[in-house]
């Protein structure tokens, strides 16, 4: 597998995903600059965490429009394999890529803490290596994380399965009370129909070393590497 | 008619020259450096450069007391951050901790946002990249509704320019206590990494080099910050609200991104952040560290609004913007980089050799000052120091009666703002991005591993500014001792320190003496277990109305790990583990946060600081810690012993407790106490004698005092017993008590 880490003005886990995904999980990775239209032959693109073009306007807007994001839609649509985390989940609904928003969380501050989270879809090239209903603790760390579909469009993601993690208490019982931000259903992560975009806000990539308070993220990534295949 | 008149300034009297912040006499003295009236562009400088601030002239003879050097200490004070080595292969340390105090009072969320940009820029600016922030908050308490804005407010603005930044906030302190009504206290702390031989100074040298201005443009906010922050407030305070300025994280992040590209290259000789006094401060501190001379031509400096003259320009304290020095011939090379970085770099000026910053505007030479005078020469005050005769009545412990219901005294003070969890405040900070925080917030220190490396440092910001308004010499010492001490505990060796110096008007022989105190405190303390100061900055005059915050010197303790997953946590791990207790309980209650808060008394000497125990603390840590004897460890601070063993069962896996005392002194004074050189450790009971042998080879007097178990939290002295409470209950009052304030 070789990756790409896009890098907009304002992405700030841009290095933290290279490092898991070279370091950790050894594929090899390169940057992908927001300004470039070339993505260098790769079969992910990671869009990652922090605040691209600042956040103005509305997350994920203005990225939308950068040149590499109209690259990574038609990579996409050619079933190029797409994640984003956290700001970069708030591109892929922005760009159209996944259906719904994210809007501000229900307690109207920025929340950073450990989650659990339910995988509620084992059968995606990124969850491949959880089990159906295998409870993991994940980060989060966003004031924008509320996530809101229409009646229709939650039907859809139901019936097609692409609710892929939930957030919910120790037990996997994913209840308001273990709703970080307001988001229905207590999504924290879906994928698209065709099964090839990933977008989450938790940040695995926070947790994929043994030195960390979990371990749990490395799993997501290993998936991807070993559905894509070509990793040391 | 000439440039300079055109601009119509106002004439230069003494009486405008105090208008800025400039005594009679040092005007006098200004006019006889010069040899001339300066002019009011002129005026404005010199008055920033004076201002206390930026000169340090009340403080200056004393801080030469720390001791500032140590065989691993690179950059020690006088550069715009302290740097220490880490590894002998070269990994540093760059860090330092600074003062918004003034601003945040006026302004919470810029005022605090700001601080933590002026703070980062301070640490970029070495060439180091930004890896952990905290800071150290002092409000007043939660029951007046301002405080609880000036709260909110200030934990927002951090939390959005650290969050959007991209640094993580990996921890700090927060206190509550009535004396910081009106006078919160903002002190933003930063730590970079930064390979030795890619260091950067501020440097303005080679005769022609050109100064490029580079990052945000220049508006007319914060214009005179810098004596704004060296004043008393008083009722007109918040008019001057445009004093202070705003911060935008997205452009600070463009800001260092281009600039660690840039300082790859070797286009550049010199950096140097716009602080505080701005484009002031940069140009003449440049100007004489390197005994050059520098050339501004002002019209070019990119501008946010129209019509700025070149006062404003020089006095601006715009966020955002730095200044360098490049080599002649590389400008354009320069510009590309910032290009693409969408940000402005702009050649204003170049360097010369005659030793004065001389600007002008339109051709015309509206200001020429010679640098090294005014930059290394500025003020310097012996100001008179004297015990407060009121210090004999605050020393005097008062006889209390003891409660007859402890359990409810250990309730009452696990819900004390000071001592309850801080989680409200850091759940609102990224605190793990960059990947490096093995350690989560709420332990004694915050572990960070260096470039995903097994490197890494702990860091603890402490100050107990009681002990410091009871006994400023001693609360000195233990500001020192208790940050070492957290570092220590969490297994790493304490090195090196910052701090902010923050008290009231030096101008009152008595703040002066807490001043001069507490500074002989810290320095003795310093010596003695090897920790220099390598960076650090001054907040006088915090005062409101004429009532003066306690003395609060701010101290945050960096120590290096060789292998971060020999890291200890505070929280205990497992049940049947045995608990023991490094050093002794003395029943000491002056200055206890539970004599405040059950007595209503801020009274009584501090606690004295022993610190060859303290040495031999450190030294301890370190190779229990080294040898993994350790499975969790935390200090007794505020609140005593009780409190302590309370916050080491609250890491949310409900193990509890079981203490069995064998003391002769009173329960209340045996369990809130706060005698200093005291530590609880969680050791596995097969190595008891290890551990014992190894207390024992230091010195240190240790006791076992009980085991951990499941779910309740039991103490007992003798055949009494004090506290037998559940764990999820006691938990639940210091875990929700800010939370519940902030609703």
């Amino acid at each position: 597998m070789k990756a790409g880490v896009v890098v907009f003005p304002g992405s700030n886990c841009d290095h933290d995903c290279y490092h898991v995904l070279k370091h950790v999980i050894g594929a090899e990775t390169v940057f992908l600059w927001h300004k470039d239209t070339d993505l260098q032959g790769v079969d992910l693109v990671v869009f990652p965490g922090g605040f691209s073009y600042g956040d103005y306007l509305r997350c994920g807007a203005i990225a939308k429009f950068s040149p590499i994001v109209s690259e990574v839609i038609k990579f996409a649509e050619n079933g190029g394999h797409v994640l984003g985390i956290c700001n970069g989940f708030q591109v892929l609904t922005e760009s159209g890529l996944l259906p719904g928003a994210l809007m501000r969380n229900r307690g109207l501050k920025f929340k950073c803490e450990y989650v659990n989270l339910r995988v509620d879809n084992s059968d995606t090239p990124y969850t491949n290596m959880y089990a159906d209903g295998e409870v993991i603790r994940i980060p989060i760390a966003h004031a924008d994380g509320n996530y809101y579909i229409d009646e229709e469009g939650m039907k859809e993601l139901e019936e097609n399965n692409q609710i892929v993690f939930r957030y919910c208490d120790e037990n996997g019982t994913a209840e308001d009370d273990s709703n970080p931000n307001g988001s229905l259903g207590n999504i924290a992560g879906i994928i698209n129909k065709k099964g090839n975009v990933l977008g989450m806000m938790p940040h695995p990539e926070r947790c994929a070393e043994g030195v960390m308070e979990t371990r749990d993220g490395y799993f997501l990534f290993e998936s991807i590497a070993k559905f894509i295949g070509g990793c040391k | 008619m000439s440039v300079y008149e055109k601009f119509g300034f106002p004439e230069v009297t003494a009486e405008a020259a105090k208008g800025m912040g400039l005594s009679e006499s040092e005007f006098e003295g200004v006019k006889k450096l010069l040899g001339r009236t300066p002019n009011y562009i002129e005026l404005g400088v010199i008055s920033s450069m004076y201002s206390e601030h930026c000169s340090y002239k009340s403080s200056r003879m004393h801080l030469a007391k720390f001791p500032t050097t140590a065989p691993w200490v690179v950059q020690g004070p006088g550069e715009n951050a302290g740097i220490i080595e880490v590894d002998s292969e070269g990994l540093c340390v760059c860090f330092k901790v600074e003062s918004h105090n003034h601003p945040s009072f006026i302004e919470p969320f810029q005022g605090a946002a700001t601080g933590v940009g002026g703070i980062l820029r301070d640490v970029f600016t070495m060439g180091a990249r930004p890896v952990a922030a905290m800071n150290s908050l002092r409000f007043g308490k939660l029951d007046k509704p301002k405080n609880r804005q000036i709260f909110e407010g200030v934990v927002a603005g951090i939390s959005h320019y650290g969050n959007c930044f991209g640094v993580p906030t990996v921890g700090g302190e927060v206190y509550f206590n009535s004396c910081y009504d009106g006078n919160p206290l903002v002190n933003a702390f930063a730590l970079g990494v930064v390979q030795k031989e890619n260091i950067y100074l501020a440097k303005a040298e080679g005769l022609g080099n050109p100064v490029i201005y580079v990052g945000a443009k220049t508006g007319r906010d914060g214009i005179h910050g810098a004596t704004m922050a060296s004043e008393e407030f008083n009722e007109n305070s918040e008019s001057k609200r445009p004093n202070v300025q705003i911060g935008d994280p997205f452009k600070e992040k463009l800001l260092l991104e281009a600039c660690l590209e840039l300082m790859k290259t070797d286009y550049i000789v010199g950096i140097q952040d716009m602080g505080a006094a701005g484009l002031t401060s940069s140009s003449f501190e440049m100007a004489s560290k390197s005994g050059s001379g520098v050339r501004l031509d002002l019209d070019m400096v990119p501008m946010r609004e129209k019509g700025m003259n070149p006062y404003e320009i020089m006095l601006s304290e715009s966020q955002e913007r730095m200044l360098m020095v490049a080599k002649k011939g590389y400008e354009d090379k320069v510009k590309a980089i910032f290009d693409k970085w969408d940000l402005d770099a702009v050649v204003i000026g170049e360097v010369t050799n005659d030793g004065y910053v001389r600007l002008f505007w339109d051709g015309e030479e509206v200001a020429a000052l010679e640098a090294a005078p005014l930059a290394d020469e500025a003020p310097k005050y012996n100001r008179p120091y004297a015990r407060g005769e009121y210090m004999d009545e605050l020393q005097r412990l008062p006889k209390v009666d003891a409660p007859a219901n402890l359990q409810k005294v250990l309730e009452d003070l696990l819900a004390n703002e000071t001592i309850a969890s801080k989680r409200w405040v850091w759940n609102q900070y990224d605190h793990m991005v960059r990947v490096g925080t093995v350690q989560l917030p709420g332990s004694d220190a915050a572990v960070i591993r260096l470039n995903e490396s097994e490197k890494g440092v702990a860091i603890s910001s402490d100050c107990n500014s009681r002990f410091c308004l009871l006994n400023p010499y001693e609360g000195g010492k233990a500001a020192i001792a208790e940050s070492a001490r957290n570092v220590a505990v969490s297994g790493a060796r304490p090195r090196a320190f910052t701090n902010c110096l923050n008290f009231g008007n030096p101008e009152k022989p008595d703040i002066m003496w807490q001043f001069v105190s507490a500074v002989e405190g810290m320095a003795e303390a310093a010596k003695v277990l090897e920790t220099p100061a390598i960076s650090g900055n001054v907040s006088l005059y915090n005062e409101t109305e004429g009532k003066p915050i306690h003395p609060t010197p701010t101290v945050v303790m960096v120590g290096v790990f060789d292998d971060v997953t020999k890291r200890i946590g505070s929280y205990f791990t497992s049940m049947e583990s045995a608990v023991y207790l490094i050093g002794e309980n003395t029943g000491y209650i002056g200055g206890s946060e539970y004599l405040a808060t059950v007595h209503g008394y801020e009274r009584g000497d501090a606690p004295e600081v022993n610190l060859e125990c303290e040495k031999s603390i450190i030294d301890f840590m370190c190779s229990a810690a080294d040898k993994r004897l350790i499975k969790s460890a935390h200090d007794v601070s505020e609140g005593g012993l009780a409190v302590a063993l309370c916050e080491m069962c609250f890491g949310g896996d409900n193990i509890g407790v079981n203490i069995k005392l064998e003391s002769g002194i009173r329960s209340d004074a045996l369990l809130f106490g706060e005698n200093h050189g005291r530590v609880i450790l969680e050791i596995d009971v097969n190595n008891a004698q290890v551990i014992t042998d190894l207390a024992e080879k230091y010195n240190l007097p240790i006791s076992k005092i009980g085991r951990t178990c499941s779910g309740l939290i039991e103490i007992a002295n003798k055949s009494e017993k004090v506290i037998s409470a559940k764990v999820s209950e006691l938990e639940k009052i210091w875990k929700n008590s800010i939370g519940d304030r902030m609703k």
